[in-house]
């Protein structure tokens, strides 16, 4: 039960985009079509939940009994990050190439995408990787619901932005708004929408 | 006197905020107080300034294939002393900020400037432009966030400034208000820099009419073709990561 709150309290109300502010490059960068939106959105999954595994991983079983969690807690989550987009992209690349051709130029962009650093910071904020707080599989299942969660809430936020822009496209409105400022508009819209959700657990 | 330009650059002509859209995410997050602003602001001038330098200093010795796992080691030493050092002496400052410190590592502009400037730049003009870029982004967290705390909460830097009786919109401390206020301040922006650009273009026209009546013709076919390759470029404001 405690999962599943935390699973959909992630994707609507501490949504990484509209509640959390992580991810807006990507999320204003990418989202000018639906089609591009989608595939930004499965490729940050991906990395999402698999950067939340292993830095939850390494900052529990190594880090955190070498008492290092402190200072190379950032520097270690950011090369993994690195590593594990550049991994995942030659793995896709060997294994299915139309699942690359869709996703290839997405990856090099998470790299640098705040959600993925952003998750793996806000697992160990919550002490998930704290032994006095939560037993070994407890806090791995939960960093893992976060990670997931954060991905879908994110693609779900891009594939509402690229609708709503790809509808916006003939709207009339000053020119001077054009391209990120009415982008910006419309998030804030949306996040308004998701206010809603914020009773809701 | 060149030193002077890249420092002015980032703070007006190409500001981090307005002009170059790059760093988002601490922009909003952190613009609910002025107070969270100028600390943000002065994490990122220090880290910016460093980073520049180091990367500057070293540049012929990062492999260019792995520049950016390097630029991005510098960055998170750097940012990794801000962190200690806010936990140590301002407390209060780190726990308002919180995961956005360690989120400065991934902040655009700073791994935009190491790979657009430092990279390819001497040491004093990568100092230069980090301190320039660091000031211009700061003075445009304390723009949005003077905003966003006068009429979200009736208050500057955590005092009351009215005797009590509004109610504040208390909408623009919370999400939406972030997105709202920025949105609309990049659009001000723009707007501003499309009017002095119309003007000066009219006054060059005039001028160049006045003196030289025979290119007359000519200038008209030239803004012409100038308005018309307006028209076709695509919209302000690309993907930068």
């Amino acid at each position: 039960m405690d999962y599943l709150r935390l699973f959909f309290g992630v994707i609507f109300v501490t949504n990484f985009v509209l509640a959390q502010f992580l991810g807006l490059c990507p999320f204003l960068g990418v989202s000018r079509k639906q089609s591009s939106a989608m595939g930004m959105g499965v490729a940050v999954i991906f990395v999402m939940t698999l950067a939340s595994v292993v830095c939850h991983l390494l900052l529990r079983h190594v880090l955190t009994p070498l008492g290092l969690e402190g200072f190379l807690q950032v520097s270690v989550f950011i090369l993994v990050i690195a590593a594990l987009v550049q991994f995942v992209e030659m793995v896709i690349k060997k294994s299915s190439p139309g699942l690359y051709m869709a996703l290839g130029i997405y990856l090099p962009l998470i790299t640098t995408n705040c959600a993925v650093l952003g998750v793996a910071a806000l697992n160990s904020a919550n002490g998930f990787a704290d032994p006095k707080q939560f037993g070994a599989i407890d806090g791995l299942l939960r960093a893992t619901v976060q990670g997931a969660g954060g991905g879908v809430g994110f693609m779900l936020g891009m594939y509402l932005m690229s609708s709503i822009r790809e509808d916006m496209e003939g709207a009339p409105y000053p020119p001077s708004l054009k391209g990120f400022p009415i982008a910006f508009v419309i998030t804030a819209s949306m996040a308004l929408a998701f206010l809603g959700f914020s009773g809701m657990l | 006197m060149k030193l002077w330009g890249e420092f002015l650059k980032g703070i007006v002509k190409e500001n981090p905020i307005f002009g170059l859209v790059l760093g988002m995410c601490p922009a909003l997050a952190v613009t609910n107080s002025v107070t969270n602003a100028v600390g943000m602001g002065a994490a990122v001038i220090f880290v910016l300034t460093c980073s520049n330098i180091i990367i500057a200093a070293f540049r012929k010795f990062f492999p260019a294939e792995i520049r950016i796992p390097c630029y991005i080691i510098v960055v998170s030493t750097f940012v990794t002393i801000v962190q200690k050092v806010m936990q140590a002496y301002t407390p209060d400052l780190d726990e308002a900020l919180g995961i956005f410190i360690p989120l400065i590592v991934v902040n655009c502009i700073i791994l935009g400037r190491a790979e657009a400037f430092a990279g390819k730049s001497p040491v004093m003009a990568s100092a230069a432009d980090g301190l320039g870029m660091g000031i211009g982004y700061s003075l445009g967290l304390v723009w949005v966030s003077t905003y966003r705390e006068i009429f979200g909460s009736w208050r500057l830097f955590g005092k009351p400034i009215t005797a009590g009786g509004f109610d504040p919109a208390v909408i623009l401390i919370m999400a939406p208000g972030a997105f709202l206020v920025l949105g609309l301040s990049i659009g001000f922006f723009a707007w501003l820099g499309s009017r002095r650009k119309e003007r000066a273009a009219r006054a060059s026209a005039e001028l160049a009419l006045a003196e030289e009546p025979a290119f007359g013709p000519v200038l008209v076919e030239h803004f012409k073709k100038e308005k018309a390759a307006a028209g076709e470029s695509p919209a302000a404001g690309e993907t930068k990561g």
